[in-house]
Order: structure tokens, then C-alpha cells, then sequence
């Protein structure tokens, strides 16, 4: 949207048309809701502003409000996003602003998405830490330039928001699918040298659900808050279990 | 649901079907700007081992990478439980690769 544009939907000091999506598991539906609008508010404001002074029982999540903690993500005008992060000037519209669940995942209550099987799909991916060594040994010296660190780093900033696993298309159209969110946190620990479950995570993550039903298509990288760019990491893990299947399990 | 095996097979049928799809393309045009007719296109192809090596091994490729694919879209589109997808793969690759076969017995024998 042009700057111009922005300025004239965005009118701070008046009010601003939103639609909240309310229900459970049994289905629901989109209320209205007319919210004063304030310079620099995010979504998250807007949402806080309907639970405190027009629906006390609206269910959503939220801890940091600093883009730090992942649990505030929701649909925003058809698309995932981190809500405490989102001002509503970058996404308003000439419609309500719409506020859903995340996508991909069930809906308990309201704005409350189920996580379950979003957690579920880490530990399938074994996400867990593999610790090689023991407090007895000493620190692993390991340099920032080290190709597998610096791998690693470029996908280690992950908050477990969620949001690209509501943007894939894929895990919409397999439910087998691990998505983008294990398997990113799964590449940084393949490339963690003192890990020690790499042919295990690698058997994993290239089982039936798991990297080579990606499509490459990168809504993962287009909607991830953080920037990070799980398509890489998949593609890392692609490569990795291929090369490895291929040279009878040597490869590292 | 793609599995490390089938990912590998897609990937490397395709590998064999890169070079043959330019070759058919080739051989395509110098059939049609030469205009050749039907029974001298046999006569190059009948009893011959080249083109019914060529044409039989894009057969295959194209058996082996299309019934990956679209096990993927089917699975992807319908939500075919995953207990049907070894079959409907297999008839897919088979059904292709008889199809195709057909076709390059009726050029090569
Ligand atoms: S690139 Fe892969 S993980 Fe990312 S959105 Fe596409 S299919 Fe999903
Ligand atoms: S990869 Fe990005 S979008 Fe996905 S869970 Fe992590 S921070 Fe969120
Ligand atoms: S509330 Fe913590 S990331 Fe938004």
C-alpha cells in the first residue's frame, strides 16, 4: 500500500471498523466491533481494546508484546502475522480490519488456536538437543566462522509463533506434513557439531511426512516474522539425507 | 506423502529425461520442417535399436517421475489415506509405462 494511501485509511483520533472472529471448535463466526484508533497500535492493542472494554470473555494469546515470546500470532485480513508486531496502519484496508485463529491448526476457543500439533511435529522432527557430552567435559570451542555455525545461526532465531505453518499451503493439503517451523529447527541442529542425534533426526525428518513433501514455494520465508527463511533449511535437510542415503550414511 | 526414495526416483528420472525431452523436441522439429511422411518415419525407426532404446527409456522416466507427481497431487487434492497411495502409485507408473510402451513397439517392431 502507498504511504499516501496509508495515511488516508489510518486516522488516528477516530475510530476503526473491526471484525473478530469468535466461536470453538464447533464452528463460529465474525462479530463486529468499533475500536477508537490511536497513533502506533498494533493488532494486538486492537484485540486487548475488544477484550477490556466490549467482550470480556474473548479468549486470545499474548505474553511479551516485543515480538520475543511467538504466542500472539493470529490471521490478520487473511494472513498470518505476529500481532504484536502488526500495526494497524501497515495492514489496514477499505474493509474492517478481520482478525481469525491461525490457520492450519484447530481452534479452541475464539482467537486461541490450538498448538498442539504444531509441538507435536517439532519432537516428531526431534527437535530436542541431543547433548554429546557431559558438564564433565570441557566447553565446546566453536568458532562464529565455522560453515555448520554460521548455518546454523542463519536459522536458530526461530519464536515458535507459528506463523509459517498457517502460510503453508502444504501442511493445508497434508496433515502428515511436518512444516516449515520443525524442520527449520531441526536443519539448525543437524548443523550443531555437538549434537549427537544426527542419524536419527535424519531418518526423521526424511520419513513419510517429513522435508520431501516441501514444494519450495516459500510462503514460509515470505510470512516468518523473523526473516528467517525455512525453504533454505529444507532444502538443507534435502540435501543432507540424499547425499547421505546415497554415500551409505557418511555424510555429514 | 514422499519419502526419501521416491524423492530420489522423481529427481533422478528427471535427470534422464532432461536430455530426451530436448532430443524429442529436435527430433520433432527436423520431422515436421522435412516433412516427413508417416511410412519414412518407420522406415528410419522400425528394427531400430537406437530409437527404441531412446523412446524406451523416456517411457520409463516418464512413468517413474509422473506417478510420483501425481501421487503427491491426488494425496494433496483428495486426502487419499495413505494406505492407498503405494497402489495408486504403482498403477500410475504401470499404466504409463504399458501406454508408452505400446506406442514405441508400434514405431520400433
Ligand atoms: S517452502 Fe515448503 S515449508 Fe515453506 S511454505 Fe512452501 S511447502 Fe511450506
Ligand atoms: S520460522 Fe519464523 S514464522 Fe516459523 S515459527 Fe519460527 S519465527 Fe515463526
Ligand atoms: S506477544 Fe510475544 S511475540 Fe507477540
Amino acid at each position: 500500500m502507498s504511504k499516501q494511501r496509508e495515511t488516508e485509511l489510518y486516522r488516528p483520533g477516530e475510530t476503526l471498523a473491526v471484525k473478530v472472529w469468535r466461536g470453538n471448535a464447533n464452528g463460529g463466526g465474525f462479530h463486529a466491533y468499533t475500536v477508537p484508533s490511536q497513533e502506533s497500535q498494533t493488532v494486538l492493542d486492537v484485540v486487548t481494546w475488544i477484550q477490556q472494554n466490549a467482550e470480556p470473555t474473548l479468549t486470545y494469546r499474548f505474553a511479551c508484546r516485543v515480538g520475543m515470546c511467538g504466542s500472539c500470532a493470529m490471521m490478520v485480513n487473511g494472513e498470518p502475522r505476529w500481532t504484536c508486531r502488526t500495526h494497524v496502519k501497515k495492514v489496514i484496508g477499505d474493509k474492517p480490519l478481520e482478525i481469525a485463529p491461525l490457520r492450519n491448526l484447530p481452534v479452541i476457543k475464539d482467537l486461541a488456536a490450538d498448538m498442539a500439533e504444531f509441538f507435536d511435529k517439532w519432537t516428531a522432527a526431534r527437535g530436542q538437543f541431543q547433548p554429546s557430552q557431559s558438564r564433565d567435559d570441557a566447553m565446546a570451542a566453536i568458532s562464529p566462522d565455522e560453515p555448520r555455525r554460521a548455518a546454523a545461526n542463519a536459522a536458530i532465531e526461530c519464536i515458535n509463533c507459528a506463523v509459517c505453518y498457517a502460510a503453508c499451503d502444504t501442511v493445508a493439503a497434508n496433515p502428515g506434513y511436518l512444516g516449515p517451523a520443525a524442520l527449520n529447527r531441526a536443519w539448525t541442529l543437524q548443523s550443531d557439531v555437538r549434537d549427537d542425534a544426527f542419524a536419527e533426526r535424519l531418518d526423521a525428518v526424511s520419513a513419510g511426512g517429513g522435508c520431501f513433501n516441501c514444494h519450495s514455494h516459500q510462503s514460509c520465508m515470505t510470512y516468518c516474522p523473523n526473516e528467517l527463511n525455512p525453504t533454505a533449511s529444507i532444502a538443507g535437510l534435502k540435501r543432507l539425507s540424499a547425499f547421505s542415503y546415497l554415500t551409505g550414511g557418511k555424510s555429514r | 506423502m514422499i519419502g526419501l526414495r521416491l524423492y530420489l526416483a522423481q529427481r533422478i528420472s528427471a535427470l534422464v529425461m532432461a536430455p530426451l525431452v530436448i532430443g524429442h523436441i529436435a527430433v520433432m522439429i527436423y520431422a515436421v520442417q522435412n516433412g516427413l511422411s508417416a511410412v519414412e518415419i518407420l522406415s528410419r525407426t522400425q528394427g531400430s535399436l537406437w530409437w527404441g532404446g531412446f523412446y524406451g527409456l523416456f517411457v520409463a522416466a516418464v512413468a517413474v517421475h509422473a506417478a510420483i507427481g501425481v501421487r503427491a497431487i491426488i494425496y494433496e487434492t483428495f486426502g487419499t489415506h495413505v494406505r492407498w497411495l503405494d497402489p495408486l502409485t504403482w498403477t500410475i507408473g504401470l499404466g504409463l509405462f504399458l501406454l508408452g510402451g505400446r506406442a514405441v513397439a508400434a514405431v520400433v517392431l
